[in-house]
């Protein structure tokens, strides 16, 4: 697929070597499916790395193919955006574990048979791992910063705190460093929702007959906690749809059941639900102080580069406190730290949606 | 340096180069660029507005947003040269007890504020009987975020009744220096060098 204007660019690589995993295993030939958009510039100084989050794949300007519709932040990536790819080369990988082209429980094992429940329990290290590992293969030893929301700032940090040396800023938005009592409830409602559906079929599901109806559900309880309840207010209340009165039955009888439902059902087409228990899990297992001995600190105490971290007030998913405590760890590491917290009605979501304040602290931050 | 606020041309001008600086209430960033710019100093901040803090990421500054009254309970003992609260202290909710913050965090503290003991302000509350209203007090007393007014005279017993030392200490009048022994009346502006 190729833009004009955009330098748009979608390949797959295959790691040279094999990818050691958190758990203990390797993965041979892993494919690591990406999307480059702007031009490398002589010296491969100009290189953001832009994290994806749970749900969202490496299409991150082109129009998705499975769903036709644009990119996931095509609002604020492009020529003279906020991230400007007139003067960025910006690289967007599918996770491991994802579904979009790089390897996951639904690519081909050895036996030529899907991995299925076979494929390791992977981590957000390992995601960040497979993605450094392409830098390796590409040629990029220092990058002008890495960028994610949500999964994406996890693996932002993950990557500030085992990498180092290999990224001059880090932007970590609407994220946390470590997944709550709360994060891990929601996202087991999801997996047991998924592996309840008769179709799951432990995990042995035929490509395009997996558990569509559980994979539904499970996007309809993770959708809510991406929304604020004002949101949900002001966009629905508790108005009715396309009907006048209550049917005293169980139809969508509220606009918001009708939505969800149509979040639900419209996600089965594009993901795969093996790879949905993956990729919950990977995030379930992240914390980053665990990871260094207990102290957060102690995750950033090589870090080199500068920091931003941008939380939003309405967001209860991954609120202000989250980002605050990791502030504060990267001032007692030392590090150029600024934090914000935003005003947008919009819950978690607010980092994809139309947050102009947002778009001001990105651009201040980058353009140095 | 020209462009600074008077208060923060005298704070910035009193900095020791290379040092660590801490600047409470930073707004949008012109003391710390300063700083970093003319003395290589390490200067981070503390931002309750958005937007000031945004102004200061495209700066290439590093600045928490956060509370002087709650979050500089957030930084360790001493773990700044100086401590900078700037026009902020009459808008905190206890300006005793961040001062106490203030001391803590900074070896040194910087804290300026304007002086509700000017004749103009006095002029006005004797002859008028009503909260002034001036250049540098220029919001109505029904929706000023200077909700804790200070005096020379008030700051000068605060500062020796909690114990600190007063290193130095600048009265504005206008943009131009005031003579000390006037600041009660004359002092439009004060600013003040502490320590432990």
């Amino acid at each position: 697929m190729n833009g004009n204007a955009l330098n748009l660019v979608n390949q797959t690589l295959v790691l040279p070597g094999a990818l050691p995993l958190d758990g203990g295993q390797s993965l041979p030939r892993v494919e690591v499916a990406y999307e480059t958009i702007g031009t490398l510039n002589a010296d491969k100084s100009n290189v953001i790395l832009l994290f994806h989050a749970l749900t969202m794949d490496q299409h991150v300007v082109s129009t998705h193919p499975r769903t036709g519709k644009p990119g996931w932040w095509s609002k604020s990536v492009g020529p003279g955006k906020v991230i400007d790819t007139d003067r960025y080369y910006v690289i967007c990988a599918n996770v491991l574990g994802g579904c979009m082209g790089s390897t996951g429980p639904a690519s081909l094992a050895d036996d030529g048979k899907p991995w299925g429940m076979r494929f390791p329990v992977i981590t957000i290290r390992d995601m960040v791992r497979a993605q450094v590992a392409l830098l390796d293969a590409m040629g990029i030893a220092q990058l002008h910063a890495v960028i994610g929301g949500s999964m994406g700032g996890m693996q932002a940090l993950s990557f500030a705190a085992n990498w180092p040396q290999r990224t001059r800023a880090v932007l970590v938005i609407a994220s946390t460093a470590r997944h709550s009592a709360q994060n891990i409830a929601f996202h087991e409602v999801g997996r047991q929702a998924i592996m309840a559906d008769p179709k799951w079929q432990d995990g042995d599901y035929p490509a395009g007959k997996g558990p569509d109806d559980g994979l539904a559900v499970a996007r309809m309880a993770a959708h809510i906690t991406y929304l604020s309840e004002a949101g949900l207010t002001e966009k629905f209340g508790r108005r009715l749809q396309d009907r006048v009165e209550k049917t005293f039955g169980f139809d969508a009888d509220f606009q918001v059941e009708s939505y969800l439902r149509h979040q639900g059902l419209s996600f089965t087409d594009r993901f795969d639900a093996n790879s949905y228990l993956y990729i919950t899990r990977a995030m379930d297992y992240f914390d980053l102080a665990e990871e260094h001995g207990g102290k957060l600190a102690e995750a950033f105490a090589g870090a080199k580069a500068r920091f931003c971290l941008i939380s939003f007030d309405t967001d209860w998913l991954y609120p202000t406190t989250e980002s605050r405590i990791i502030a504060h760890a990267l001032n007692a590491a030392g590090a150029p730290v600024s934090f914000v917290e935003l005003s947008a009605p919009f819950g978690h979501d607010s980092f994809l949606l139309d947050v102009p304040a947002q778009d001001r602290v990105i651009a201040g931050f980058l353009n140095q | 340096m020209n462009a600074l606020r008077p208060d923060l041309a005298i704070i910035a001008a009193n900095v020791a180069p290379g040092s660590r600086v801490l600047d409470i209430g930073c707004g949008d960033g012109a003391l710390m660029a300063a700083l970093r710019d003319d003395s290589g100093v390490d200067a981070r901040g503390m931002e309750l507005d958005p937007h000031g803090v945004a102004q200061c990421v495209a700066r290439g500054l590093s600045v928490m947003q956060g509370d002087a009254d709650t979050d500089l309970a957030d930084y360790p003992d001493a773990a700044f040269d100086y401590a900078v609260l700037s026009q902020t202290l009459q808008t905190t909710k206890r300006p005793d007890l961040v001062m106490d913050e203030l001391m803590r965090v900074g070896r040194k503290a910087f804290v300026s504020f304007p002086n509700f003991a000017h004749w103009k302000v006095r002029a006005s509350l004797l002859w008028n009987g009503r909260m002034p209203v001036t250049r540098l007090l220029p919001i109505a007393w029904y929706e000023t975020p200077n909700i804790h007014h200070v005096t020379v005279r008030d700051f000068r017993e605060l500062v020796a009744d909690k114990g600190y030392r007063v290193e130095g200490q600048w009265f504005l009048s206008g943009d131009k220096l005031a003579n000390p022994a006037l600041a009660a009346w004359r002092a439009e502006h004060a600013v003040f060098l502490l320590s432990r």
